[in-house]
């Protein structure tokens, strides 16, 4: 009884220090993100050509190039050295870059560098997210009990739903802590500058933790590998499993994770034009109802196997992606609903530009389900250039309709905690110890890096072309590259992973 | 099952070949040739990130699907 005490007590706070350093990783990897518009203000002017390309660069390449390097990088320092320091490295990295971005002078103070400066942190950051996910789940699940890492690993897999969490929280309260004048000026470097103690806080936790059992135990008898990558991808025998890994599970993982966590934002956002706050806050409810089902369904695999948790998710998404954003599209489809012409309200307002003024006429239209939607038409008109209309459309539903919409992302939330909770402990079951980092981490960075990170991009050009071609559901358009990814990967995983798989390195 | 899973590794390899066309020739030049840097990076990494990794990734993996490298006795 004291024995298995002393090792729950003893895994909880492997799991803590673990989680902990990679929920900050999370936190500094999302801040750059959610402080975007900020950002390209203070370093990437768009009226600058080479300033708009490197502020590109570092949208993408932080995250689909540089990732699967960063997990190539340093899943071979941790099978040869350890995952105690690499992954330590990973943090000070991460930690470091972020907190320098908050220190760099904007581009009207030193120019050309303030952009090209924050490029190569922001491909730091992207390399330390490469190394440190596939440490910390290694670690984790080399100090899991026999047949628990499907729970004890899923608590890794909530730190990026709470990373997102932190960092919108960190720059809510300093919003709110200032003026919107004293946050445009330095108020935006302070999330940054936060990860420093934040990263320090988890080193020094982390600092004095043991190495993973089974890594001590394999270099102890001389088995651990001299040449991981070699080994990983120049053996066919390992090469089989790790694309086996991409095709039957990280990439299908990779789009449903995506699809419900940032392109359900995307779509409230532009396709709903459902008011920012509120889309956020739907979002933030919905992500926090569905946290507790990562360690509900990594506990599941643990009993039923991953392969079965894992797929279903997949089965769902691909089933029901489509139906369930077609409610979400009617429920601010004001067409179909009943206006009360009564209540309507306009506005007229003239505001001076440099160039010449601007008239804004708002239109407020309420209706019976309690939606209101307001369109703000502005007419640039200018003494030198050629006048312009823009019109800006804004919804903002309750009752019902809020609860509703609520459940359709929930419903999303769950089908990613059904992909996602298992599969740190499904990557590190199906490699041996002594390549297991290296193995594991390009499969997972490749599915969420480029099959992942490539969905919005790929998503708007499906509905973009949609629209060209006037298909009357071109919102819904998007929809088919995580459709067909899920599908593709669903029928692989179904028939080429079986159980014999992980068994061996259980 | 081994049997079906062999047939399927023509499938992947199909695929493989069809994805690297639909991200050459209708994804990836035509953003590169649209002369917005945007597009341009985002054509980059479509041609030579996202292709090579589908389509070699999954042109590999069907021919060892193919070979009965996936075959029960094999793993």
């Amino acid at each position: 009884m004291t024995t298995e005490t002393q090792s729950t007590k003893g895994i909880w706070k492997v799991i803590g220090a673990s989680s902990l350093g990679t929920l900050i990783e999370w936190y500094d990897f999302f801040i750059f993100g959610s402080l975007s518009i900020v950002i390209s203000t203070k370093f990437f002017p768009t009226d600058n050509p080479t300033a708009a390309f490197l502020s590109t660069l570092a949208t993408f390449a932080a995250g689909f190039v540089v990732r699967p390097f960063g997990a190539l990088f340093f899943g071979r320092l941790g099978d040869l050295i350890g995952r105690k320091y690499t992954f330590m490295v990973t943090l000070m990295l991460m930690g470091g870059a972020t907190f320098l971005i908050g220190c760099i002078p904007s581009y009207e103070t030193i120019g050309f560098w303030a952009p090209f400066l924050v490029l190569i942190l922001r491909l730091l950051q992207g390399l330390a997210l490469g190394g440190e996910y596939g440490g910390a789940a290694t670690y984790v699940a080399e100090h899991s009990p026999k047949g628990q890492r499907g729970y004890w690993t899923s608590w890794i897999q909530t730190t990026a739903t709470f990373g997102l969490f932190i960092s919108l929280i960190v720059i809510l309260v300093t919003r709110t802590l200032m003026d919107e004048e004293q946050f445009d000026s330095w108020g935006w470097r302070v999330p940054f500058l936060l990860s420093l103690f934040m990263v320090y806080v988890s080193y020094l936790i982390r600092k004095n933790m043991d190495e993973s059992p089974e890594f001590k135990q394999a270099k102890s008898e001389g088995k651990t590998s001299k040449n991981p990558l070699k080994e990983s991808f120049g053996n066919k025998y390992n090469l089989k499993f790790v694309l086996l890994a991409l095709f039957g599970a990280a990439m299908g993982q990779g789009v449903v994770w995506y699809t419900g966590q940032f392109y359900s934002m995307s779509f409230m956002k532009t396709v709903m034009h459902l008011h920012t706050d509120q889309a956020d806050m739907i979002l933030g409810i919905a992500l926090l109802c569905g946290t507790p089902f990562f360690i509900i369904f990594g506990w599941l695999s643990d009993k039923v196997g991953r392969k079965w948790v894992m797929l279903t998710g997949m089965a769902l998404a691909l089933l029901t992606y489509r139906p369930i954003y077609e409610q979400m599209y009617q429920i601010t489809n004001v067409a179909n609903k009943e206006e009360i012409v009564a209540q309507k309200e306009e506005f007229f307002e003239e505001v001076k530009t440099e160039s010449g003024k601007d008239e804004i006429i708002t239109h407020k239209s309420h209706y019976t389900d309690g939606t209101i939607l307001t369109t703000t038409t502005t007419k640039h008109i200018s003494n030198s250039i050629k006048n312009s209309i823009s019109t800006k459309q804004n919804i903002t539903i309750s009752g019902s309709n809020y609860v509703f919409l609520i459940l359709l992302i929930f419903i999303q939330i769950i089908y990613i905690t059904l992909v996602y909770g298992p599969i740190a402990a499904f990557l590190v079951e199906i490699f041996p110890v002594k390549i297991r980092y290296t193995s594991m981490s390009l499969p997972y960075h490749i599915g969420n890096g480029v099959f992942g990170g490539l969905l919005p991009a790929v998503s708007t050009y499906l509905a973009t072309n949609a629209q060209t071609q006037n298909d009357a559901e071109y919102y819904l358009a998007g929809l088919w590259y995580p459709i067909i990814i899920s599908a593709v990967c669903f029928i692989i995983g179904s028939l080429y992973i079986n159980k014999s798989i992980y068994a061996k390195n259980q | 099952m081994e049997f079906l899973k062999k047939i399927l590794g023509i499938v992947w390899i199909i695929l493989a070949l069809a994805t690297a066309y639909f991200c050459i020739v209708q994804f990836g030049f035509p953003k590169l040739q649209t002369g917005h840097q945007e597009d341009l990076v985002f054509g980059l990494i479509i041609v030579f990130i996202l292709t090579p990794i589908v389509s070699i990734g999954l042109g590999i993996f069907g021919y060892f699907a193919l070979k009965g490298e996936y075959d029960e006795s094999k793993m």
